[in-house]
């Protein structure tokens, strides 16, 4: 989304403009409230038992990566960007999960408690 | 001298360096977060049964936090979306808005949450001298249900002298309800409202004792984790509501007034930051507060 030339100018250009902006606003007040569900459903699935703690690990992790991915996608605006910043991410999204490796090696180097 | 590519798109990149920059600087964070969260994941799988706390935080408050987090984040983008429209008077009160979330935020952590752990005590028991404190812990019982061993006596410590006076030989506490009554079936799990310490009183002889702590840093590989990232997205949030007090106290509508253009630029920037704390906020909810079990 680029910014306005300048939007004042032109009345007709501009409703039209400020129309597109708050139909963006409707859509933020939506994810907000969208959010605030899934807080509660956090909460709300931690105390239900889905068998194994993985099993339950696993849900919780799905309802976080719906919520953190609906906050990049909609309120930082990813969901329609330049390549550069996808390539960025991807770039950070490869180390992290290496550095999760890297801990994952160590984990099983470590052989104490198994 | 005038800053390139402040409003207009650089060509090789086709962004505005305000936009690159600050999600190389998100990245970074990403991998700054990651390397605690990692930590946490793999000292909570590597601890020995018994050893990793269980329903010692607030997760109502924990769950009230996420939401202001939340509605910080929709003010923001809300305001982003005022300067796009050329609406002053209306940022600035998201901005007002998206402030007095942060603040409330770190209030409840400062001078709620964080003090509430500061003051409630645990000690840890001799493995030998387990036996001896049965009527606490209720470890036949918790074995039969097939429960983690219970390794530890928590509560409110009456005889706060003994944590440092060698000369006062045992421990005084009012416990928690799981010690006071631990072969009710309905301490199994924790629960969703705390529920504060009992007046059952228990002395403990320092003697069986591993060792005894506040739940501080030191407590714990559980609470070690906990404060690290607690205080670091507290960091966060902190930096984020100076930089938004920044863009909103009256300098902001003069620097506006000259040149409205980078504005939204701006306040996207510092607001995807802001709303990187909220993510943050969101893994540290998800682990420490929902995935105590």
């Amino acid at each position: 989304m680029n910014n306005p030339p300048d939007i004042s100018q032109d009345s007709k250009e501009y409703e039209e403009y400020a129309h597109g902006i708050r139909k963006h606003v409707r859509g933020y007040l939506m994810v907000g409230a969208l959010l605030l569900v899934f807080t509660g459903l956090t909460v709300a699935l931690s105390y239900v038992h889905f068998g194994t703690q993985k099993a339950n690990i696993a849900v919780a992790m799905l309802v976080a990566t719906v919520k953190a991915g609906l906050v990049a996608a909609i309120f930082m605006h990813l969901a329609a960007e330049r390549r550069l910043i996808y390539r960025i991410l991807i770039f950070t999204g490869f180390f992290v999960l290496g550095m999760f490796w890297l801990i994952l090696f160590a984990w099983y180097d470590y052989p104490i408690f198994r | 001298m005038e800053i390139p590519y402040t409003v207009s798109n650089r060509p090789d990149t086709g962004l505005w360096n305000a936009k690159i920059g600050i999600w190389l600087f998100l990245a970074s964070e990403v991998m700054l977060f990651g390397g605690l969260f990692s930590a946490y994941i793999f000292l909570r799988i590597d601890a020995p049964p018994g050893m990793w706390p269980h329903g010692l935080l607030n997760v109502p408050v924990g769950t009230m936090n996420t939401a202001i987090l939340i509605m910080s984040s929709v003010t923001v983008v809300l305001a982003w979306a005022s300067l796009k429209m050329r609406k002053y008077n209306a940022y600035w009160w998201y901005m007002l808005a998206t402030i007095t979330c942060g603040v409330i935020f770190l209030t409840v952590k400062l001078a709620y949450e964080w003090p509430q752990k500061f003051d409630h005590f645990g000690i840890y028991i001799k493995p030998e001298a387990l036996g001896k404190y049965e009527q606490y812990l209720g470890n036949a019982y918790a074995a039969e249900k097939g429960l983690p061993p219970r390794l530890e006596i928590t509560g409110h410590l009456h005889n706060r002298a003994a944590q440092n006076d060698p000369n006062i030989k045992e421990y005084e506490v009012a416990l928690d309800p799981l010690n006071a009554d631990p072969t009710n079936p309905e301490m199994d799990r924790p629960h969703f409202w705390p529920r504060s310490a009992t007046e059952k009183i228990a002395t403990i002889e320092k003697e069986d004792v591993q060792y005894a702590t506040m739940f501080l840093p030191r407590h714990s590989a559980y609470f070690a984790s906990y404060f690290t990232i607690t205080g670091l997205h507290g960091l966060h949030v902190l930096g984020g509501v100076l930089v938004f007090i920044y863009m909103w106290l009256p300098v902001s509508k003069r620097l506006y007034q000259q040149n409205p253009e980078p504005w939204p630029i701006a306040s996207k920037s510092a607001g995807c930051f802001g709303i990187l704390s909220t993510w943050s906020g969101f893994l540290s909810f998800r682990f420490f507060i929902c995935y105590s079990p």
